[in-house]
């Protein structure tokens, strides 16, 4: 039975190789999302241009203005004249936000305690609107905080924030377990179903059935180069994350990659499963996709937080491997977190494996299903 | 060139027809003349070069050199003239397996450009000749391989084409069916339409009335199964064919 | 002990609303290193069978038994020792003729090498490609290749579904010769084709027709129970020459065949003169007795049927 395993095994991984085309998915598509999410999409907006209409032009606003400049948050694209022109400059599209400072910002401060500056943000992007706002309130209160230095004040309190395991709020600690989990289902769901199901559509299972071959060693032998090409680009992502975008490995390298591992295997009998239910390449594509693919991206808490969602969408991420899977990278990789604290995630993952496994095996048709 | 006069007399006509993909060449300078009414029968074994021929005179594939003409038009430059003139049935191309018998129907009436009198008309006469009149809502699907094969030929000829190609119209056909098939060829070819037929049958070389041989490429031989007998000192087409096939030097795709 | 054994075996299957009578309850029996040949056009259920006994497929009626093991018990034991080449070329089109080879001889568990003299005069054939990948090979070569990867484990019991379906004259002559071939290594052969032609090369045929044995004899021992009286006519025009043919008393059926047309008499009593007379106009005609080719026979048991 090893010789059959093995020769399977031989024969998958020539149809990996001469398939050009799917090996560049394979190896380049990890490679690809890391450099796009890592560099050219994240949450953060930077350089938006603002413009700005100081009516006060005194020490105070000056300061202000220079700190918003500095900031790299915003670049500042004209002074306007008044808040009149602030309607013609969004609809030009020039700016996302525009600042007033009304007259005698300065001494109003002094001798009332009391300033204010008017911010007007286009919303017709209500997530950039309210991003930029909160970014424009944090620089007023810094530079409140900054005006205050030594005086006396009844009793205020001031929010101390700490930006845990990730105080330069990069995006990248976000996408790269999200990628991560992404390739690893993309490759061993999609993949494996398609290379088990092809057999079925060309033929060549017919053939295989009628020998001594078990039936089911054809799905674990199809699985197995995949499993290897999942290592592989394990250690590719997470080379680059750490060396190209900066991304350290706060818990243990080792524990990392074995859970990665245990999140491959539960894909993997994903895979097999799906391949049990149909005949049509066609079909399995499209249950990976749709079926699988699509909601691991909305409900992992990848792109969306699961917090913000109503309850019955909450429980069904439940069900979603990813979900787990993230909360565990993040965890290890962000937090260095242990196995004692996470156990319970992992528990998750191998029962679904086991589950899935089980439910493929118990599905595998030793016949043919003619209609 | 010939002159327009020559080419309408003619239904198909072709001077050193030939057809290269890189350095290989599928089809080799043939030529042919086809009469209207003519049943030509087109064989050769698979990879001589049939296929790739027949597209070239039904509009589907550009010549690389050489002549053809196809009811009087052009390959080259009159492809679509071609193509709406003409009629083709395959055993690989079918029907709609999910649609009607009916549907079908409508469906390449419709392409042709009947009007819908005249669908109503032919169908109705198409139906009663089939006996299909009590099937006509049947999914295609469902209907025996005989009767679906009858049916694409009917349809392949609802617009009257002058020319009908067909390509191994008879595979895998019961040997009752495959003769009524070629009794509607007959008809077909009485009431004045070319047909240019592609078959692995033998015996149906003999129904043709001229036949070719195509070998890498090149057509080895062509005239009236009597004539070809006689050059070949054979018994039956299927030994011309046996001892042409023997000499061909290309493996098959 | 009978190579395979069959009773009352038959399977339908359901096609949207309705049910298709693939096969109809059939029985018969197949002696060792016998050559039999399922002759039937498209739709006959020449596959369902043959899947039936591979064990492929459960029938829904019926026994059946190869060497000696029941296809729904012991149906392992049969995919251990039997061979199969389904309809369509189903060998890895990426994979070369060697790693198919090696590949298929693996998962039997044995090796080129033991049983390469059971397939060496059809692989002399291959071995110049034999790096070549299989989907590049011609149609006659995919046969030949899967007819080896079939045999590599020296079967008891060969299975092919259509194996010249589709390729070119000579290759199918030279098929058939490698079967008989293989017979004499005492292995028996089921196979199924829609030639008519193939059938005089088997030792017995059995004639399919919608899920049901037209006959079931040796070639030569169906033609000798032709009841009926075949004459060959010819004339100048064929087709003109068919269609009073049909219409001519004494003339139960009438169909083209090659050259000549033949006729199927009524009665024996009637003569060839009395046929002649009533083609009066008829140009060159030419009328002769014949003896019936296989797919005369199957022609009137098809309209009996």
């Amino acid at each position: 039975m090893k010789e059959q395993f093995l020769a399977f095994v031989k024969k998958e991984w020539f149809h990996i190789w001469r398939d050009k085309k799917t090996l560049f998915i394979l190896f380049g598509l990890p490679i690809v999302q890391i450099l796009i999410f890592g560099f050219a999409l994240t949450n953060e907006i930077k350089n938006s241009r603002i413009a700005i209409v100081d009516q006060s032009k005194d020490e105070t606003s000056q300061r202000l203005i220079d700190r918003i400049a500095t900031s790299r948050y915003f670049d500042i694209e004209e002074f306007l004249k008044s808040g009149d022109e602030a309607d013609a400059a969004f609809k030009r599209g020039k700016v996302k936000l525009v600042i007033i400072i009304p007259e005698n910002f300065g001494s109003s401060l002094k001798h009332t305690n009391h300033g204010a500056i008017q911010v007007i943000a286009d919303a017709s992007d209500p997530n950039t609107a309210s991003t930029l706002t909160s970014y424009i309130q944090a620089i007023a209160g810094d530079f409140q905080m900054d005006l205050n230095q030594g005086k006396k004040l009844p009793y205020t309190i001031v929010p101390e924030v700490r930006m845990l395991y990730n105080p330069q709020l990069k995006g990248a600690y976000n996408f790269v377990p999200g990628v991560m989990a992404m390739v690893l289902m993309l490759i061993c769901t999609l993949m494996t179903s398609i290379a088990i199901v092809k057999e079925k559509e060309t033929g060549t299972m017919e053939v295989l059935l009628v020998s001594p071959l078990k039936p089911i060693l054809v799905i674990f032998a199809k699985s197995t180069p995949y499993l290897f090409l999942s290592l592989i680009n394990i250690t590719s992502i997470l080379l680059l994350s750490v060396f190209v975008l900066g991304l350290p490995i706060a818990g243990s390298i080792f524990l990392l990659v074995a859970l990665s591992l245990l999140f491959t295997i539960t894909s993997l009998s994903l895979g097999m499963l799906i391949s049990t239910i149909t005949d049509s390449q066609q079909t399995a594509m499209l249950i990976s996709l749709m079926g699988l693919f699509l909601p691991t991206i909305m409900l992992s808490g990848f792109m969306f937080p699961i917090e913000n969602m109503p309850l019955p969408l909450k429980i069904i991420s439940n069900v979603v491997p990813a979900k787990w899977y993230y909360f565990i990278v993040k965890a290890v990789m962000i937090k260095g977190v242990g196995l004692k604290i996470i156990w319970k995630e992992a528990l998750v993952l191998t029962l679904m494996t086991v589950g899935f496994l089980g439910l493929s095996i118990k599905n595998y048709k030793v016949r043919l299903a003619i209609k | 060139m010939k002159s327009a006069e020559e080419n309408i007399q003619y239904a198909i006509t072709a001077k050193n027809l030939t057809k290269t993909f890189g350095d290989f060449t599928a089809v080799d300078h043939i030529s042919f003349n086809i009469k209207q009414g003519e049943i030509f029968g087109f064989l050769g074994a698979n990879g001589a070069g049939k296929t790739t021929a027949m597209r070239m005179l039904c509009g589907l594939s550009t010549p690389s050199s050489g002549e053809a003409t196809v009811a009087g038009f052009d390959v080259f430059t009159q492809p679509e003239s071609i193509k709406k003139s003409i009629g083709y049935m395959s055993q690989k191309f079918s029907l709609y397996e999910d649609l009607t018998v009916m549907e079908n129907i409508r469906f390449y009436a419709g392409i042709y450009g009947l009007s819908d009198k005249d669908i109503k008309e032919k169908s109705a006469h198409l139906l009663k000749q089939l006996h299909l009149d009590h099937e006509k809502d049947k999914l295609v699907g469902s209907l025996p391989l005989g009767w679906k094969q009858k049916l694409s030929f009917s349809i392949a000829l609802i617009h009257e084409p002058k020319i009908v190609f067909l390509d191994e119209p008879t595979g895998g056909v019961d040997p009752l069916t495959r003769r009524e098939f070629w009794e509607m060829i007959y008809e077909a070819s009485q009431r004045g339409t070319t047909l240019f037929v592609t078959t692995h049958y033998m015996d149906e070389a003999e129904y043709c009335h001229r036949v070719s041989i195509m070998v890498d490429g090149r057509i080895a031989a062509i005239g009236t199964p009597t004539e070809l007998k006689k050059q070949f000192a054979a018994e039956s087409m299927n030994d011309v064919f046996l001892q042409l096939a023997r000499q061909a030097t290309r493996q098959a795709d | 002990m009978k190579s395979i054994a069959v009773k009352n075996l038959s399977k339908s299957f359901v096609n949207g609303k309705e049910t298709v009578e693939a096969v109809k309850p059939l029985s018969f029996e197949i002696d060792k290193a016998e050559l039999f040949g399922f002759i039937g056009p498209d739709g006959a259920g020449k596959t369902t069978l043959l899947r039936m006994l591979t064990t492929l497929i459960l029938a829904d009626t019926g026994t059946a038994t190869v060497d000696g093991f029941d296809v729904v018990n012991d149906y392992k034991e049969i995919r251990k020792r039997v061979g199969y080449m389904p309809g369509k070329f189903s060998l890895y089109q990426d994979l070369s003729v060697q790693e198919n080879l090696e590949f298929f001889a693996t998962i039997f568990q044995t090796t080129v090498k033991e049983n390469y003299h059971l397939i060496k005069d059809i692989y002399d054939q291959l071995a110049p490609f034999a790096d070549r990948p299989a989907g590049k090979l011609s149609g006659g070569m995919k046969q030949k290749l899967a007819l080896c990867c079939a045999l590599i484990h020296k079967p008891t019991v060969l299975f092919l579904d259509e194996p010249t379906t589709g390729v070119d004259a000579v290759s199918r002559k030279e098929f058939w010769e490698m079967l008989k071939r293989l017979k004499e290594q005492g292995i028996t052969i089921l196979v199924s084709t829609p030639y008519m032609d193939e059938a005089s090369l088997c030792d017995r045929v059995a004639l399919m027709q919608d899920g049901k044995f037209l006959r079931i004899d040796t070639p030569s021992q169906i033609i000798k129970n032709y009841s009926k009286t075949l004459l060959a006519v010819k004339g100048k025009e064929m087709f003109p020459l068919l269609q009073k043919l049909k219409q001519t008393e004494g003339i139960e059926m009438a169909y083209p065949f090659g050259e000549y047309h033949h006729i199927v008499l009524q009665k024996d009593t009637i003569s060839i003169d009395h046929i002649q007379s009533q083609l009066q106009g008829i140009q060159e005609i030419e009328i002769k007795s014949t003896v019936p080719d296989i797919e005369d026979c199957f022609i009137y048991a098809m309209q009996n049927n």
